[in-house]
């Protein structure tokens, strides 16, 4: 045997990758195998790869054509928007990041804050709308890409949160008929996949409408994703509900204050708060949910990606076009998943 | 059985009462009080008045329906038959005479129960201004002179849980006053505190007794019962067995029940 020095972390290699013949076998087949996956990706993204030029170019090399994704990105992120006025929806996007990474700091919370979260993303969305100040209107069929992603995340999270609540407190009211008919609402949502959801909201829903009324697929589609994740916030809400003790409910009582004063200054703020992690895992399946919309040919960040892919003079980077959307849906739902874990340290959950 | 009282007491508060005049004005009047818990009959025909400004004290072995009758005073539990009428209004279904009873009537836990999330100052104003629709800044003047009144003044902006348990009950008996309250309800007001914090609480009540608030307690501190209470009432099996001045109850025990419970309490 050689000897090794008494490094503590020699003793721990040893001790879990190479204490028997067997294991050793196994940690050095495990090395390679990982160690030439890893080295044939960064041989495809890096080395070999294709950072300009166009289709031909990236046919001749071996590695990831990044031309492809450089020529279409603004293409997916957004649709078919006029391309010289696609300074307003980049204009819609950063706005959400601003209001985003203000929330971060516990110094900017304040009513401020609340409105414009209110009336920024209503503005920058009629400022995508136009028809005044002589911005030309956009219709809105062609709006896509992320600008509609992050809409429908946006108002899907923000309508299915506060009906969530409602329909966690229907489920524990003392009156049997609001208590069944939230059950069976939570039980009959949570029951069918989003997608027949969508198909039903697209398909269907015009069949029921008087003759002459049109309702925007962007909002059939929106209000099946507000019902659907609405189930969900429900029982996730109701976890928080039950984690209190009833000595809670109780002494709230006993002060004489009424149903509505009891939940909103003594039951919800801290049923929320312990919730925040469900909560927030809920919001993140939500925001990648969304991109489902393009089965019923919504033209959200999935569906121009796909689109994308069509192009003919563009034909076969699939891996680079799905790497780009996977990258952005990561980005944003790893944003989403660090301000609740910051969110978590300020309230001291 | 007064030397063994002694003897058994947790806490030395003081000088024994001397028994007071009391008025003629009813503040609690309950008749013919039941309750069942699923098929558990709780409570067998309650009866049982409480003048203003009188301290009562109720005890008996545990499952005895002591905390039972005190929670049907403020329907934190419903009962299924009998009356009960709080400072001239009918308990109902009602849930306005419901709301009027419960921030006419103040209740002290046994857990405590203060609002984790708020401060203790919060704590105080919740009821006042959101009940009573108090301005706030008369009802945080208010909750610092009554946490003043609990000795605890100088705690206003920590949270609850940064206060002892002694503490923390004495701000929940702090909450209650806020409301300024024609009764007070104690509901085992010491049992989840440590010995050495005991003190402290049932001084605060004895204070509170002498000031000529209305108070039912339910207790097991025996020594506290003999000296502040003008009356002690003895429950077994959900029946008010023996009812009589702490003198007479401890020294002279009429039932076998109270007996027994006496003797296995001291």
């Amino acid at each position: 045997m050689i000897d090794l020095p008494r490094n503590p972390i020699w003793l721990w290699l040893k001790k879990n990758f190479f204490s028997s013949p067997f294991n050793i076998v196994l940690t050095l087949l495990l090395l390679y195998v990982a160690t030439k996956l890893l080295w044939n990706f960064i041989d495809w993204a890096v080395l070999q790869a294709i950072w300009s030029g166009d289709a031909s170019t990236c046919r001749q090399s071996e590695g990831a054509c990044w031309a492809y994704v450089r020529e279409k990105a603004r293409y997916v992120l957004f649709g078919h928007y006029p391309y010289e006025e696609q300074w307003r929806p980049q204009l819609f996007v950063a706005i959400f990041f601003l209001l985003s990474l203000l929330t971060q700091f516990k110094r900017c919370w304040s009513k401020h804050l609340v409105a414009a979260w209110v009336v920024l993303p209503l503005g920058a969305a009629l400022l995508m709308w136009g028809g005044f100040f002589g911005l030309p209107h956009v219709e809105m069929q062609e709006w896509g890409g992320l600008p509609l992603t992050l809409a429908l995340a946006f108002l899907g999270i923000s309508a299915s949160y506060p009906i969530g609540i409602v329909l966690a407190l229907a489920r524990r009211s003392e009156m049997p008929i609001i208590r069944a008919l939230s059950v069976i609402y939570i039980e009959v949502i949570r029951g069918v996949p989003l997608i027949s959801l969508l198909f039903m909201a697209a398909v269907m829903f015009p069949l029921f409408l008087p003759e002459g009324v049109t309702i925007s697929k962007v909002l059939r589609a929106q209000v099946a994703i507000i019902m659907f994740a609405s189930a969900y916030m429900a029982e996730v809400v109701r976890g928080g509900l039950q984690s209190l003790s009833k000595g809670q409910y109780e002494a709230a009582d006993a002060i004489g204050l009424s149903y509505t004063k009891k939940m909103v200054f003594v039951i919800l703020p801290q049923a929320l708060k312990t919730v925040i992690a469900p909560t927030v895992n809920t919001f993140i399946g939500l925001f990648k949910d969304t991109s489902l919309v393009f089965i019923i040919s919504l033209s959200d960040m999935m569906f121009t990606t796909q689109a994308s892919l069509q192009d003919a003079d563009w034909l076969g980077f699939t891996i680079e076009g799905y790497i780009f959307a996977a990258l952005i849906y990561f980005v944003f739902c790893y944003f989403i998943s660090f301000s609740s874990s910051r969110l978590e340290r300020e309230l001291k959950v | 059985m007064q030397q063994k009282l002694e003897k058994a007491a947790v806490a030395d508060l003081g000088h024994a009462r001397q028994p007071r005049p009391l008025s003629d004005e009813i503040a609690v009047k309950i008749s013919g009080l039941h309750k069942w818990f699923a098929g558990f009959h709780a409570l067998r025909g309650i009866s049982l008045s409480v003048r203003k400004g009188e301290t009562v004290v109720v005890c008996g072995p545990s499952g005895s329906g002591k905390s039972t009758l005190i929670r049907c005073i403020n329907r934190l539990e419903v009962h299924d038959k009998g009356r009960i009428t709080v400072g001239g209004t009918l308990l109902s279904n009602d849930i306005r005479d419901i709301e009027r009873i419960r921030a006419d009537v103040g209740m002290v836990f046994q857990q405590f129960n203060l609002f984790p999330h708020l401060n203790v100052l919060s704590n105080l104003t919740l009821g006042p201004i959101w009940v009573k629709k108090t301005p706030r800044p008369a009802a945080e003047q208010s909750a610092l002179a009554n946490l003043k009144r609990v000795h605890i003044e100088e705690q206003a902006y920590k949270y609850p849980s940064q206060l002892s348990g002694g503490q923390q009950q004495r701000v929940a008996i702090a909450r209650s006053l806020c409301m300024n309250p024609s009764l007070l309800l104690f509901d085992e007001p010491t049992s989840a505190l440590d010995p050495e914090m005991i003190k402290e609480v049932l001084e605060v009540m004895m204070g509170l007794s002498r000031e000529g608030i209305t108070m039912i307690v339910v207790t097991h501190e025996m020594n506290f019962a003999n000296m502040v209470a003008d009356r002690v009432i003895f429950m077994d099996e959900g029946e008010i067995v023996e009812q009589n001045t702490p003198e007479e109850f401890f020294a002279n025990p009429q039932h076998e029940r109270s007996k027994l419970f006496l003797s296995q309490i001291l």
